[in-house]
């Protein structure tokens, strides 16, 4: 792991993503009695992907509340309460289910800073899976953290490993702006090395999570293991690719990105969103803009197709970013 | 029944209205931009509704706010400053009239989606219990909160976890220009907390006498056992739902059924009869005096500096 590792002589272990997360929200009650947990499932089921495992047990129903599915509702809840000084954190058992509670995700949280100039402020995090996952279905497969990053006022925490995710996921829980913390089906078993003991990881802080100095690839959330398995390919090809984890969205960690451009003159940035309106779309807009004089080829987005996601698995399959697709366009900015 | 506190009633009452008339009028002279709904013939219910409260109690209402800022305690110079955008405003400028804080005072805006305030009231009330704060929240809303998905789910949650809090609809009779028989099938909106289930109350919102008596009995149930109250309020505003309003929807003899009721004029002609002529006037000259003194301030402030324009897009930026 590279990036800010915790320091020479700290026992690692390895640790389930979903473990890390419950280790992150349980350590962060445990030092501050304003901060609980709500959501469906959260309590007695100890979670719907098992990442609150225990907590009810430990912190009781007071602090670990189990909701009826009304998203909008104990959405709306947890932003009033962080009004008054607690720290909420939501779970929605996926960010499809957000989307009926984005009025107030956006309208409240992100605005009540601003609106009150500066009186109100809105401590909340939201977490849950976002993104594809094995045939999920159009209404269950969307990568939405890029319609919330959006949308200034929101701080968008997107990681993909254990480590990442129990460091970025503690700073989320203790910073005074709403923060919308995402991860992913497919990754709640995956283990890692987390240190033992407290660490916290900033917001707004890039990963490199590979050094290069041929091609930059950039990406977030679970896609970052896709980006190491092509950077994986490429050097056994000869091709030395940077990949550059963003783990945040907002705030971006531009110097990140613009140092390793800086390098390597060549740029992909791999998403699961759609390209039209994209935050990849944003990023080649910035990295053009910024750093133009620095760029050897186009910057080259792979994103999913224009479509909504159908079921079967030979559709999945070609709509989302693969290995292939993201080789073929690091050999398009190679040419 | 206790003379000061008529006083006081009147003062609060008359306080509202008269700024809301200097706002009228600096709208149109285009001083005011954006929208601006005037709470002209309601203030009986804020004034009466507050007036039962104690300090460590929260309010929150929708975008038709200045009466609950003002009778909560908010600074009127502060509130006229915030109708002309200007950086002395209650939300230097940032706000304007559909989003009045006045956190110090416990006042917690001000939200413009229509029935989005539901669920965040009871936010507050779920702190308030969580925090044992011995506090109560009261929501106010609008007759056209009551359909929409977060109306329903805040009380649900607010009935379900038992939290502090008064849900108090102003049924004015539309929303916007859709008179209630188009948006509801019987004209008691109360018994929408069959459902929840939470008590429930009926109140003559021209008459603050029983604003004040059954909002307090809904207060005490909310600070003694946990238990939420829904409350009607019927009540009429005379002006347009905003300055843009024509009006089509009603005629003027449909307004001067409640102007003849009026609760400003009610009690100003029982203070008359109660021999209090003087103390009336003195409060008139009192309230015109204040309300010049906060058009002139907030024409006379700055409007916020330019640079300043990405300030409180997050904490501490």
């Amino acid at each position: 792991m590279s990036g800010d590792a915790a320091g020479e002589g700290v026992k690692m272990r390895d640790l389930a993503i979903r473990d890390a997360l419950k280790e992150a929200m349980s350590e962060e009650m445990r030092a501050d009695e304003s901060v609980l947990l709500m959501g469906e499932e959260v309590g007695s089921y100890n979670g719907a992907y098992k990442c609150s495992r225990g907590m009810l047990d430990e912190f009781g129903a007071k602090r670990v509340i189990d909701t009826p599915i009304a998203e909008c509702g104990f959405a709306g809840v947890g932003i009033g309460a962080a009004m008054c000084g607690l720290r909420p954190i939501v779970e929605f058992m996926t960010y499809n289910f957000s989307l009926v509670a984005i009025d107030q995700i956006i309208n409240t949280a992100a605005k009540a800073h601003l609106m009150s100039a500066g009186k109100l402020s809105v401590p909340i995090t939201f977490r849950g899976a976002g993104g594809a996952a094995y045939q999920l279905g159009a209404q269950h497969a969307n990568s939405f953290e890029h319609w919330y990053a959006y949308t200034p006022g929101l701080k968008i925490v997107c990681p993909a490993t254990p480590y990442d995710m129990k460091g970025l996921l503690k700073s989320s829980i203790r910073d005074d702006d709403p923060v919308c913390f995402f991860e992913s089906e497919l990754t709640y078993s995956m283990k890692g090395p987390v240190p033992e003991g407290e660490y916290t990881i900033p917001l707004g802080k890039a990963d490199i999570k590979k050094e290069g100095s041929e091609v930059t690839l950039i990406s977030w959330s679970k896609n970052v293991f896709l980006t190491l398995e092509v950077a994986k390919a490429l050097e056994e090809e000869g091709i030395s690719a940077e990949v550059v984890d963003l783990r945040t969205l907002r705030p971006l960690d531009r110097e990140a990105i613009f140092t390793s451009v800086a390098k390597t003159h060549r740029v992909v940035v791999i998403q699961e969103q759609h390209e039209v309106a994209s935050f990849g779309a944003y990023l080649s807009h910035l990295i053009s803009t910024e750093i133009f004089d620095e760029l050897d080829a186009p910057i080259e987005l792979v994103s999913s197709l224009e479509v909504p996601m159908p079921y079967s698995k030979s559709l999945e399959s070609v709509i989302l970013p693969s290995k292939e697709k993201c080789l073929e366009a690091v050999y398009r900015t190679l040419r | 029944m206790d003379n000061d506190l008529l006083c006081t009633l009147y003062h609060d009452m008359l306080r509202i209205r008269r700024f809301e008339e200097e706002a009228a009028r600096l709208y149109t002279e285009r001083k005011i931009g954006g929208f601006l709904h005037l709470y002209i013939g309601q203030e009986a219910v804020a004034v009466g509704a507050l007036s039962v409260l104690e300090e460590q109690d929260k309010v929150m209402t929708a975008y038709r706010c200045h009466g609950h800022y003002l009778a909560r305690g908010g600074c009127s110079k502060a509130g006229m400053a915030e109708l002309l955008g200007k950086e002395t405003g209650c939300a230097e400028g940032r706000g304007g009239s559909m989003h009045f804080y006045d956190i110090d005072n416990n006042f917690y805006g001000g939200w413009g989606i229509v029935g989005g305030q539901v669920p965040l009231a009871a936010g507050l009330a779920f702190a308030q219990k969580f925090k044992k704060e011995n506090g109560v929240t009261l929501c106010f809303m609008g007759d056209g909160a009551i359909n929409i998905g977060p109306f329903h789910e805040g009380l649900s949650l607010a009935a379900l976890w038992e939290l502090p809090v008064v849900y108090l609809i102003e049924n004015n009779e539309y929303a916007m220009g859709t008179p209630l028989s188009k948006t509801f099938p019987t004209d008691d909106l109360s018994i929408r907390a069959l459902g929840y289930p939470m008590a429930r109350e009926t109140i003559d919102g021209h008459d603050i006498f029983d604003v004040r008596s059954k909002v307090h009995t809904a207060v005490q149930r909310a600070r003694e056992q946990n238990q939420p109250t829904l409350i009607e309020v019927k009540t009429y505003r005379y002006r347009g739902h905003s300055m843009a309003d024509p009006q089509k929807y009603r005629t003027k003899d449909d307004v001067n059924v409640h102007k003849d009721r009026d609760a400003i004029t009610q009690l100003g002609n029982k203070l008359t009869s109660l021999g209090m002529e003087a103390r009336r006037e003195e409060i008139e000259e009192q309230v015109e005096s204040e309300i010049q003194e906060a058009v002139r301030f907030a024409e006379e402030s700055a409007f916020p500096d330019p640079s300043t324009a990405e300030k409180y897009a997050y904490v501490g930026g």
